[in-house]
């Protein structure tokens, strides 16, 4: 036996803040964007379904944390990403695209306005690309800070308010909002005793849920704290991987990289309106073209016939003719069947039309579906 | 009957001409919740060391070698069904093909139970 997915060199994997808590609570550890990484505990699908049910504890310390501080920071950093951050009012987040010169996704990333700064979550496997090519475009009197001295947190599925107000974490101002008060893609800095943490709701899993920065040496504390509450568990990124595949959201160097712009991507809704028009930002030539006129491939879902799971790199056809490629894909354990994403010509992307991927030289039929697989259940308003 | 194991943690339950062939408690461990089992068509020659079955896993597909030259007679129908079988039962029911052997005297290179578990131990 032997796993045909390649997990990685050996060479300089570097740790994690939470990487003896990991293996003191039973994870398999694999080398994951040069870190050692909990891939799972107690198995992917339980720990899959567990966060669709109640509240799943995720490490994404490897994700680059930074803050962009100086007058004029957000339209220093509308000149390489498509989004209107100026507009981003304190405590509101966004998800936009670091562009290339031609409009290809070097990654994607969250962008916060925290009041004194913008705060960036960036994919740990490009953080230093993405540092360089920051450092490189935005002008000197902008100040760039990595937070590799933090934490990041996520706390996802339908118990994770109730289990952040039950750790008592408080509004660090009194024009921050209680946590259970914040909606979807806001956030603010609170305290946990004297511990400061920066949360946001938001995640990556299709479910409510909160992600939260912590210093590094609290976050042993905070996991546990977290953990000792009956409704959380830690999850690993086997689930956090499928997760994501059900709930439609795309992978950075599976499902993105330097060759997709945001329409191929399907990514339109990051490019907001007031940049569309003016434009202003890399590739907009063609991503304005692609917008107008449509992209000649388009990202999309599959739902797949049968059992057997489709994963990346099968060749997906029309006939016998090849028409593209899967970039993700694999068995999805709250559908119960496999799925898959990837990328086919725009005239193949409705919903609905068949097509057929190649895996060990089998067709399996495979339908363009809507995404997400699965309704997202982020929280947009609160009841009080 | 005598029950062989391989480096590439298979089992091999051996009947007169004819072995079963399965992974074991060990290696669907390592692999997590099976989604998907391939099997050998009845008929398919195999040889020692060349793919025979593959294994779904929610993260990954791993290939299974046959453990030794010779026909497949039979592959496990019930995996199509139920592949966790291979989770819960991988020793017993959870078996995935039954074949000839073209060569008993490559089980000689195997190894039994008690050096096997030391095998592992190791890793």
């Amino acid at each position: 036996m032997s796993e045909t997915e390649e997990m990685g060199e050996e060479a300089a994997i570097e740790t994690l803040p939470l990487d003896a808590w990991h293996r003191a609570r039973g994870a398999r550890m694999v080398e994951f964007a040069g870190y050692h990484m909990p891939i799972q505990y107690d198995g992917i699908m339980a720990e899959h379904l567990w966060t669709r049910d109640s509240a799943g504890l995720f490490d994404v310390s490897h994700m680059g944390q930074l803050v962009l501080s100086g007058e004029g920071a957000a339209e220093a950093l509308e000149a390489l990403v498509p989004g209107d951050i100026s507009a981003l009012q304190p405590g509101r987040m966004r998800y936009s695209l670091l562009l290339a010169e031609d409009g290809g996704i070097l990654d994607d990333l969250m962008v916060t306005n925290t009041g004194r700064g913008l705060y960036l979550v960036v994919n740990g496997a490009v953080k230093w690309d993405d540092i360089a090519h920051l450092r490189e475009h935005l002008p000197d009197e902008i100040e760039m800070n990595l937070l590799d001295d933090h934490a990041l947190l996520a706390l996802q599925g339908p118990k994770a308010v109730d289990a952040l107000v039950a750790l008592g974490i408080a509004p660090e101002f009194d024009d921050i909002l209680p946590v259970d008060r914040l909606v979807f893609m806001q956030a603010g800095p609170y305290l946990w005793g004297d511990v400061r943490l920066g949360i946001s709701r938001s995640g990556y899993t299709g479910e409510d849920g909160f992600e939260i920065s912590v210093p590094a040496e609290h976050a042993e504390a905070l996991a546990d704290a977290l953990c000792a509450i009956d409704t959380v568990k830690p999850i690993g990124l086997g689930a956090r991987d499928s997760l994501r595949l059900e709930a439609g959201l795309p992978l950075y160097g599976h499902d993105l990289d330097e060759g997709i712009d945001p329409v191929e991507g399907d990514l339109s809704f990051a490019i907001s309106k007031r940049r569309r028009e003016e434009g202003g930002f890399p590739g907009a030539a063609r991503i304005l073209g692609h917008l107008a006129d449509g992209s000649p491939r388009k990202r999309v879902g599959l739902s797949v016939e049968g059992k057997l799971p489709v994963r990346e790199g099968a060749k997906l056809f029309d006939g016998n003719t090849e028409v593209g490629l899967v970039t993700s894909g694999g068995f999805a354990p709250s559908v119960g069947a496999p799925i898959a994403m990837g990328y086919v010509p725009r005239d193949h992307a409705a919903p609905g039309t068949a097509l057929a991927a190649e895996v060990r030289g089998k067709r399996i039929p495979v339908t363009v579906a809507a995404m997400p697989f699965l309704p997202h259940r982020y929280v947009r308003k609160t009841g009080a | 009957m005598p029950r062989y194991y391989t480096e590439e943690h298979e089992w091999i339950d051996v009947d007169g001409d004819v072995a079963t062939v399965g992974i074991t408690d060990y290696a669907q461990g390592q692999l997590g919740d099976i989604v998907f089992v391939e099997v050998p068509d009845t008929g398919a020659e195999l040889s020692k060391g060349g793919d025979a079955a593959v294994v779904e896993s929610v993260k990954a597909a791993s290939d299974v070698y046959a453990p030794v030259d010779g026909t497949v007679t039979e592959g496990n129908a019930q995996l199509e069904e139920d592949p966790a079988l291979v989770n819960s039962d991988p020793e017993g029911e959870g078996w995935f093909f039954r074949m000839t052997l073209g060569d008993k005297g490559q089980l000689e290179g195997l190894m039994n139970a008690a050096a096997y578990k030391s095998y592992c131990d190791d890793l």
